[in-house]
């Protein structure tokens, strides 16, 4: 793992706005490639991002090295293997600063993690009548649990409305807020319009009528320093694949008093303390919520990509992302035709946008014989699409290794695309 | 860049701007709604069908260019078809698209105009695209009351 002086170059150390991209892309070997005869220029990162070398040598090695099964063998290698794998719920409980290690349970991903306190903490306390409150930019994996547990229990499920520039109308929020909302559940990143939710004093309004709140940070965590405890959330989800590190593995964070009142989400190995046939006493947290054999390798390789992002600071990441997407937005303005939707004053690495008179799907596919990959949809946030009135929209997202010149690419190729429907 | 043209000739971005037969039917006697769950893209299918031949036929809705384009394209070459007629068309469309190169060939003569989707095939996800128009269309001669997926 490199150093922090290694990644950021001498005017960064001394600025902390830019860093040594060159470097930094020289570590993602799938960026070197070309596509349909261009140099690729992947702008999709909200829906994944790529994998630096340090993370797809970390599993290769632990798969070579160190693999076993965890918490259950006396030998050498399922000792070194528990060992890395609790290693890293360590470095994630200080990535998100939250207070304890045993608050950090591992999921397949954020959709899991939404689940699991759908109905390992909300299903059993939910009664007919109640309501939980999520915002009109949801994901639909921050949608679907809630719907699914609405209908089971004949709870209601209301929406706080956003404003035109893509951002959530705290009055209304305060209002929606009452004696039968049982969780609030919200987005810290829209992943569809880019908003940063003011989640601190979302949190404190809830807190104030004794309503938890599940924070879905998908989109947040790989874009801003994100501290549990700061924000004083209940519960936080993210996947690691946003995050440069492997699909397949992704983190809950929960409250350790309100994660110990909870019922296990699935029964099996290893969420168990004692099993006859009688009864069955459960493990401790967080192991109570990881029945069977976990994605160990997945683990491991998202320790890896938390060095990753460490070494190069998610300040000096959230402030070059800034620029870019500034750079950008100032950039694809200047295209006749073009809307940009979500404009709210904390923003970050989206643009999602569309152009009069032709169709997103269009615009993916014509960029994407110009080398650059963009998302094209309804970026599985159907609601947000109808509230800005648009069947779908052209979305590109940045991550630390893009470039102003890929910025560049972009316009061009979006003038390219007026070309062919000109 | 050299595919896109076979993508987006000219013809289908005349039919995109400039769609035919395209608005309600008022004395429709079929219909149909479509979706694309992938894309968002929505259409319906109105037919005039007289004693199993497609007296007319119009359609509306949104979506990108393919779509719309095929689905003008669509209505300019069923008019005046039997039913069984326009299924052997779809069925000859569908394989242009999915099909092996030399069914594309085979096919040319029947297709007439539409073989111009011909190089839709070396764009896999856009395939639904092109077919969504004739997939609603079936539902309406079939009177589907569930509307039509791609999926």
């Amino acid at each position: 793992m490199k150093g922090l002086s290694e990644v950021l170059s001498p005017e960064t150390r001394r600025r902390k706005t830019s860093l040594d991209v060159v470097r930094i892309r020289d570590d993602f070997p799938i960026l070197k490639q070309q596509v349909n005869g261009r140099p690729l220029v992947y702008l999709d990162n909200a829906a994944t991002s790529q994998k630096p070398r340090q993370v797809i040598e970390a599993i290769s090695r632990f798969y070579s090295e160190d693999y076993s099964n965890i918490h259950r063998g006396v030998h050498t290698l399922s000792q070194r293997s528990t060992q890395s794998y609790e290693a890293v719920r360590v470095k994630v409980q200080k990535f998100i600063h939250a207070a304890e290690d045993r608050e950090i349970i591992f999921v397949r991903g954020t959709t899991e993690g939404n689940n699991l306190v759908a109905f390992g903490y909300l299903r059993p306390r939910l009664q007919a009548g109640d309501e939980i409150l999520i915002s009109g930019m949801e994901h639909h994996s921050n949608i679907v649990p809630w719907q699914m547990l609405c209908e089971e229990k004949k709870a209601r499920l209301r929406v706080i409305p956003i404003n035109d520039e893509g951002e959530v109308i705290f009055e209304e929020y305060e209002r929606l807020l009452n004696s039968k909302t049982r969780l609030v559940a919200v987005t810290h990143v829209s992943n569809a319009l880019g908003t940063i939710n003011p989640i601190r004093r979302m949190v404190a309004v809830a807190h104030r009528h004794q309503i938890p709140v599940l924070v879905d940070g998908a989109q947040a965590i790989p874009h801003l320093s994100v501290d549990v405890q700061a924000l004083d959330c209940d519960f936080y989800t993210f996947s690691g694949h946003k995050l440069y590190g492997p699909t397949g593995i992704g983190v809950l964070y929960g409250k350790a008093g309100l994660l110990e009142t909870m019922s296990p989400f699935q029964g099996g190995g290893d969420m168990i303390a004692s099993v006859t046939f009688e009864k069955t006493t459960y493990n401790k947290i967080p192991h109570k919520f990881e029945a069977g054999t976990p994605d160990i390798a997945g683990v491991i390789g998202l320790g890896a990509a938390i060095d990753y992002v460490q070494a190069i600071g998610l300040a000096a990441i959230s402030a070059y992302e800034d620029e870019l997407l500034a750079y950008a937005t100032r950039e694809v303005s200047k295209i006749v035709g073009v809307r940009i939707l979500g404009r709210a004053k904390e923003k970050a690495s989206v643009l999602s946008f569309t152009l009069e008179g032709v169709h997103p799907h269009d615009i993916g596919t014509i960029l994407d014989q110009q080398g650059i990959a963009i998302r094209a949809g309804h970026h599985c946030a159907q609601p947000v699409m109808d509230r800005f009135k648009v069947p779908a929209t052209a979305r590109a997202s940045f991550a630390f290794y893009n470039t102003k010149e890929e910025v560049d690419a972009l316009v061009n190729g979006i003038r390219a695309v007026m070309e062919v429907f000109s | 860049m050299s595919d896109l043209r076979d993508l987006y000739q000219d013809l289908i971005l005349d039919h995109t701007k400039r769609p035919r037969n395209f608005g309600q039917m008022e004395n429709a006697n079929c219909r149909a709604d479509g979706h694309n769950p992938l894309c968002g893209d929505k259409l319906t299918v109105f037919l005039d069908v007289d004693n199993g031949v497609v007296r007319d036929v119009r359609f509306q809705g949104s979506g990108c260019a393919i779509s719309t384009a095929s689905a003008s394209m669509m209505t300019e070459s069923i008019k005046g078809k039997t039913r069984a007629e326009v299924e052997a068309l779809f069925e000859k469309f569908h394989q242009m698209l999915t099909g092996p190169q030399s069914v594309e060939l085979e096919t040319s003569d029947e297709l007439g105009k539409l073989v111009v989707f011909s190089g839709v095939k070396e764009f896999p996800i856009r395939v639904k695209c092109a077919t969504l128009a004739w997939h609603t269309l079936n539902a309406a001669l079939k009177h589907q009351t569930e509307p039509a997926s791609t999926e």
